[in-house]
């Protein structure tokens, strides 16, 4: 996985900044995408290129359960968020969407916007080209590797329910 | 070693004499609550995975409540898709327009919440029903999806940290005081994937509906859960709400908790979360003149009808302060009808607010009360993020409702009746 990052090194940033509750009348992928993380960067939308990573501080994703989150980061473009730590409803949408979601206090200090990296999800290593640097990450649960593997929690489900 | 309330729920629910913190699990769920905001997605899920049915229609109780009665063509074409879909479904709670009310202080109030159950909703403040014994917590549009599908759902089990909270609450402060004092204290990831488990002398001696605005805002220190054992308060609150059959499950004495945090309350003063995090709470006494523009009494947290009394007892025979808008939205309709009842709605009328039909509104910048750039709104609800009641330049303070009302009364944000005749 490789991509450009985008920072915003600061701590709970949360989900009504990612994408604002008068946005929730809608939930489509698309319509979504084009308010993500508007009151934090109204120009967002436009730097972010397919396969990006958001880089963020302490708490990611706190406040409203709205998997809206995760949906508009993703329809944006978003492949990944690294971050020193996430809140637990953000992390589940992220795990059961099959999102990728690093904490990684490592690179919160060290990375910079534009910076190209490249995560290795076996090695549990983010290699940051353009600075020469890599940065162990907490390895990804085995269950949320598992769901992320088979495509989201439904498709597990679906199974399930078929069996 | 014993184990914990939220443990023994837990256990029970996969079929385990006992569960240890960390541990994966798929546990039952008994009460999947479906609102409006979160619900649509689950369909769209539940349709694109092969036209997935519901396991436990009965086990579902569906509350439109964010932006109802419909605020615009959107939001009136979700409700109708769930509307449709209960009818597929054959999911007969289901509380429309003339019932409906804010969700987690209806599903109590209609007696969906029993203790020993677990309760999931696709909404962050689900924690609230924990103050009646019950594993509640919030979850996402997916895991609502799953657990529709299946009647069962993934959870890590999460460590509990014990609050001890001793001493004698002064005249004039309440429930949401502590809890943001508890904020304050830990701050807004200090609880962050674990159960807050709330006890002492002071939680003993809560209303039912006060240890709701405790748990409510466990999700705001980052929490899983929060939760309270029950004893008689609680049993004879749902004993009058339900008829179904329920265990009750208490902590052991030697339970393990990651942490143990005494908490006197016997100095704390009222309370206000400053913008822009519920864990900025300073004593209304040391904020210095802020003026505001709105009073918006309601919420999941703070809309329940002894809410509705305090803000009553500030305000009769007084005038909202000129230049001030006040909003008051009782949070059911039940809690509409009895505050009719016993004259709070004609106290806040006449002085000078508007009393609005049970929603969630402006509490999350839906409708009914919506900020301009600029403005300020101090507020019995549970999150002042930036942009949370509507332009991301205004700005919320978060408070007990007796302080909301003081504060409409004066202008500006001021310590209320009760607390300085004390
Ligand atoms: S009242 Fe506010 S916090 Fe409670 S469920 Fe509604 S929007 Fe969420």
């Amino acid at each position: 996985m490789k991509g450009k990052a985008h920072c915003y090194p600061r701590d709970h940033i949360n989900t009504d900044e990612i994408i604002p509750a008068r946005y929730l009348n809608m939930d489509q992928e698309k319509e979504l995408a084009a308010h993500a993380m508007e009151d934090i960067d109204t120009t967002f939308v436009k730097k972010v290129r397919e396969g990006d990573f958001i880089v963020a501080g302490e708490d990611f994703g706190c406040g409203s359960s709205r998997e809206h989150a995760v949906w508009a980061l993703r329809g944006a473009g978003i492949r990944a968020v690294i971050a020193g730590s996430f809140a637990r409803i953000f992390y589940r949408n992220c795990i059961n969407n099959g999102f990728l979601a690093i904490e990684c206090p490592e690179a919160i200090q060290k990375v910079h916007t534009g910076d190209r990296l490249t995560i290795d999800l076996k090695s549990g290593k983010i290699l940051n080209e353009t600075k020469q640097e890599s940065y162990t990450f907490a390895p990804v649960p085995d269950f949320a590797l598992q769901i992320l593997e088979s495509g989201g929690l439904m498709k597990t489900i679906v199974q399930k329910v078929k069996s | 070693m014993g184990s914990t309330i939220t443990e023994k729920i837990l256990a029970a629910h996969c079929g385990r004499e006992i569960v240890r913190p960390g541990e994966l699990i798929n546990a039952e769920i008994d009460v999947i609550m479906c609102h409006d905001v979160t619900t649509t997605p689950a369909i769209d899920l539940l349709k694109a995975h092969g036209n997935l049915h519901v396991a436990y229609p009965e086990r579902v109780v569906i509350m439109p409540d964010h932006f109802v009665p419909n605020k615009d063509i959107k939001s009136a074409e979700m409700v109708a898709k769930i509307r449709r879909w209960a009818k597929e479904e054959k999911i007969e709670k289901f509380y429309e327009i003339g019932r409906h009310g804010v969700c987690h202080a209806l599903l109590p109030e209609q007696g969906h919440v029993r203790p020993g159950t677990t309760i999931i909703c696709a909404d962050s403040h689900t924690s609230t029903h924990g103050a009646l014994g019950a594993f509640a917590t919030g979850i996402g549009s997916t895991d609502l999806a799953a657990a529709l599908a299946t009647g069962e759902l993934w959870f890590k089990v999460p460590e509990t940290i014990l609050f001890k909270i001793q001493g004698t609450l002064r005249k004039g402060v309440f429930a949401k005081d502590v809890i943001l004092e508890i904020i304050r204290r830990i701050g807004v990831d200090g609880a962050l994937y674990k159960a807050m488990e709330f006890t002492g002398n002071v939680v003993d001696e809560l209303s039912v509906e006060s240890r709701m605005t405790l748990c409510n805002m466990a999700i705001e220190a980052g929490a899983k859960s929060g939760i309270i054992n029950p004893d008689e308060k609680t049993l004879d609150y749902v004993q009058v709400r339900s008829n179904e059959s329920f265990d009750v499950y208490t902590s052991d004495p030697d339970a393990e908790y990651s942490d143990v945090i005494d908490i006197d309350v016997s100095d704390l003063e009222p309370l206000v979360a400053l913008p822009h995090l519920p864990s900025n709470g300073k004593p209304v006494s040391e904020i210095g003149d802020i003026p505001i523009d709105q009073a918006w009494l309601g919420s999941c947290t703070n809309g329940r009808i002894e809410d509705l009394r305090k803000a009553a007892a500030e305000m009769k025979g007084k005038k909202v302060a000129e230049g001030v808008r006040m909003i008051v939205v009782p949070a059911t309709s039940d809690i509409w009808k009895q505050a009719n009842r016993e004259g709070l709605l004609d106290i806040f009328m006449e002085a000078g607010a508007t009393v609005s039909t049970p929603t969630c509104g402006a509490c999350l910048g839906g409708h009914m009360g919506i900020l301009a750039a600029g403005e300020r709104c101090i507020s019995s609800t549970n999150r002042n993020f930036v942009g949370r009641m509507g332009s991301p330049e205004s700005e919320v303070y978060l408070a007990s409702p007796a302080t909301v009302a003081a504060s409409a009364i004066a202008g500006k944000i001021v310590n209320s009746n009760a607390y300085k005749q004390d």
